[in-house]
């Protein structure tokens, strides 16, 4: 058995495109849930307007992906309007209601036959999507250090993603920590005591709800560059859920909890996965076969993530005097 | 009694010639409302014809259990919408201004069931009542230079108020670990970070020990000699009577009567409002009859 193997493939994919992804979804819930209290529950229906619009943009119309990263991130503005303006002035359930119901519209619109010509339908949108992006590339060659494998496009994505994670974590720990973060923080408490020494709860819970979508539209478009190719059936509400798993593993309301919790749950993923596979090749484990490796690893790293939330609440950096104070 | 001073003498004796009936005008008005009607389905949980609130002045707004007295404050404030009626502030008129507007405007309010933000710290509780705050726009909070000096200002103002509300040694906790006294006390304290020209306390002394309560009525107090206009609600008619310039009554979402504290608590309709217009029959069949002086 290869354990260097395993432990390689596990700290590559911790760091790598996917968790990218992730954790820039993940951070945009910890703005909306962590600090305002919005329960946004189609986190991937901005992952898919950012993929979708780089897709449709530069396969379907032919024009440049330095038109379709601008067209994407107004798209999702506008998402964030029609989601937020008919449900931000009632309460937190019908934003998380209709978001979740907008994501799965979204996905099966752009799956369906009718618009086939201009989104892919079930195949979605395959081609060089990406590639004004990859010209750029200053990497001559593939990276293959011990423990990080990365093909030469991989190596400048997770630089360039990486990169934009740290620039968007200072922008949201300068907003958290001024006036305006607590405004939203005490909008989480309690709205109406905000609304009671006057700010208007209204526009700062839909600057919110933007700012947080945009964060996963960027995190689409980093997968359509990245990955060369969209489908609708990547874009499932289980992306929201992972993302909220993230969230929460790192501790929510905390700068930080997205990043360290986007690493450590696709190291866990892969990691068991990859174990699991060896076991069965070294012929260790019998009774499993290479297709069960799947679904197990992810009963096995829920059942990890469970006994976190059991014996640490608040996730890694929560502070948990915090957390005490919700049982009023 | 310190907090006796110079404003409560001048508000005594500027009521002391309004006549004490329902609806009566006051000479300096910071409120006036009129006609406000809020009916839930075919109940008519608030229906009055006009009512004034002097500048300056403690007004207590009293009434039994249901009487409307909280829906008539979320009236007043936004936080509900009237079916009927006109109010103006200052002068200015207030119909469907959006509660945080009417909050701009000096006409701050605090709740029944306390409303401290529990997973902010004392301070930051303080901080957020400030008005005006360059830091809360999205951009500018970016650029902490453009905030600073203002956000200095402001705490040093908080740290005042929670030190004559005897919260200073929390300032750091979270608000969720006060006790239910002193987060009455913060409530307060950070509507007054607002500066508010009229201070509208729903229950202030709901729920608090005695003790708390002598500092609770010294602090309303306070904010009236510092010269702004108390409008408070309460049910405890003893509590009112030893703070209070002016007295008025709600029972069944009308106003039933006005005045100063002394009289409004002679007033049989009062009484009546409390304990029931036939307290005074006989209610066994042996004809004991059931007196009461007492009206709390």
């Amino acid at each position: 058995m290869d354990f260097s193997f395993v432990l390689g493939q596990s700290i590559t994919q911790a760091l790598g495109v996917t968790a990218i992804i992730y954790c820039l979804a993940a951070m945009g819930l910890n703005l909306q849930f962590g600090y305002t209290g919005l329960l946004n529950f189609g986190q991937v229906a901005f992952a898919a307007i950012g993929a979708y619009s780089v897709g449709v943009v530069v396969i379907s119309f032919g024009a440049s992906l330095w038109a379709a990263i601008p067209i994407g991130l107004l798209a999702s503005v506008a998402l964030a309007l029609v989601l937020g303006i008919p449900t931000l002035r009632l309460r937190a359930d019908y934003l998380a209601i209709v978001t979740i119901a907008t994501s799965e519209i979204i996905r099966l619109m752009v799956r369906s036959i009718a618009l086939r010509e201009t989104f892919g339908g079930a195949n979605g949108i395959n081609g060089k999507m990406g590639q004004a992006f990859h010209d750029l590339n200053p990497f001559h060659a593939d990276i293959d250090i011990p423990f990080l494998t990365w093909t030469r496009q991989d190596l400048w994505v997770v630089t360039v993603g990486w990169s934009l994670i740290a620039i968007f974590t200072l922008a949201i720990w300068l907003l958290v920590r001024s006036p305006w973060g607590r405004v939203v923080k005490g909008i989480r408490e309690d709205e109406n005591a905000v609304v009671s020494l006057g700010k208007n709860a209204y526009v700062y819970k839909m600057q919110a709800l933007i700012l947080g979508g945009l964060l996963g539209t960027v995190g689409g478009i980093v997968w359509a560059v990245a990955k060369q190719s969209v489908q609708p059936d990547n874009f499932v509400p289980d992306v929201t859920f992972f993302s909220y798993t993230i969230l929460l593993l790192g501790g929510a309301a905390r700068v930080f909890g997205p990043i360290v919790g986007a690493i450590i749950f696709w190291f866990l993923l892969v990691f068991v996965g990859e174990f699991l596979n060896q076991m069965i090749s070294a012929g260790w484990i019998t009774f499993l076969l290479p297709t069960d490796v799947g679904p197990i690893r992810f009963i096995l790293v829920g059942l990890g993530l469970m006994g976190l939330m059991i014996f640490r609440p608040q996730g890694i950096f929560g502070d948990k005097r915090e957390l005490a104070l919700d049982a009023r | 009694m310190p907090a006796n001073g110079q404003r409560a003498l001048a508000a005594q004796a500027v009521l002391a010639d309004v006549p004490r009936v329902p609806g009566a005008p006051k000479p300096d008005p910071i409120l006036v409302a009129s006609s406000i009607v809020r009916r839930f389905g075919g109940l008519s949980a608030v229906d009055v014809t006009h009512v004034e609130i002097q500048r300056g002045s403690i007004t207590a707004l009293i009434g039994p259990n249901g009487a409307g007295k909280t829906t008539f404050f979320n009236l007043l404030t936004g936080f509900d919408v009237p079916d009927e009626g006109t109010w103006s502030f200052n002068g200015r008129s207030m119909g469907k201004l959006s509660p945080y507007r009417v909050a701009r405007l000096g006409m701050v309010r605090t709740f029944q069931l306390t409303k401290a933000l529990n997973r902010l710290r004392v301070i930051d509780n303080m901080l957020l009542g400030a008005k005006g705050q360059r830091g809360e726009h999205l951009w500018a909070s970016l650029l902490p230079f453009l905030w600073r000096g203002q956000e200095a200002r402001n705490t040093e103002r908080a740290d005042v108020l929670l030190k004559r509300f005897s919260l200073d040694a929390k300032r750091a906790d979270f608000a969720g670990s006060l006790s239910g006294g002193q987060r009455k006390l913060l409530e307060m304290a950070r509507a007054l970070m607002s500066e508010p020209e009229l201070i509208m306390l729903d229950e202030p002394m709901a729920g608090v020990n005695p003790a708390l309560t002598q500092s609770l009525l010294q602090h309303i107090k306070m904010i009236r000699e510092e010269g702004s206009t108390v409008l408070f609600v309460e049910h405890d008619m003893d509590m009112v009577h030893d703070i209070s310039d002016w007295v008025i009554v709600m029972a069944q979402g009308q106003i039933i009567a006005e005045g100063p504290p002394g009289d409004v608590m002679k007033n049989p309709e009062v009484i009546d409002a409390y304990l029931g217009a036939h307290h005074e029959k006989a209610l066994t069949e042996s004809g004991q009859s059931l007196t009461t002086g007492d009206t709390t």
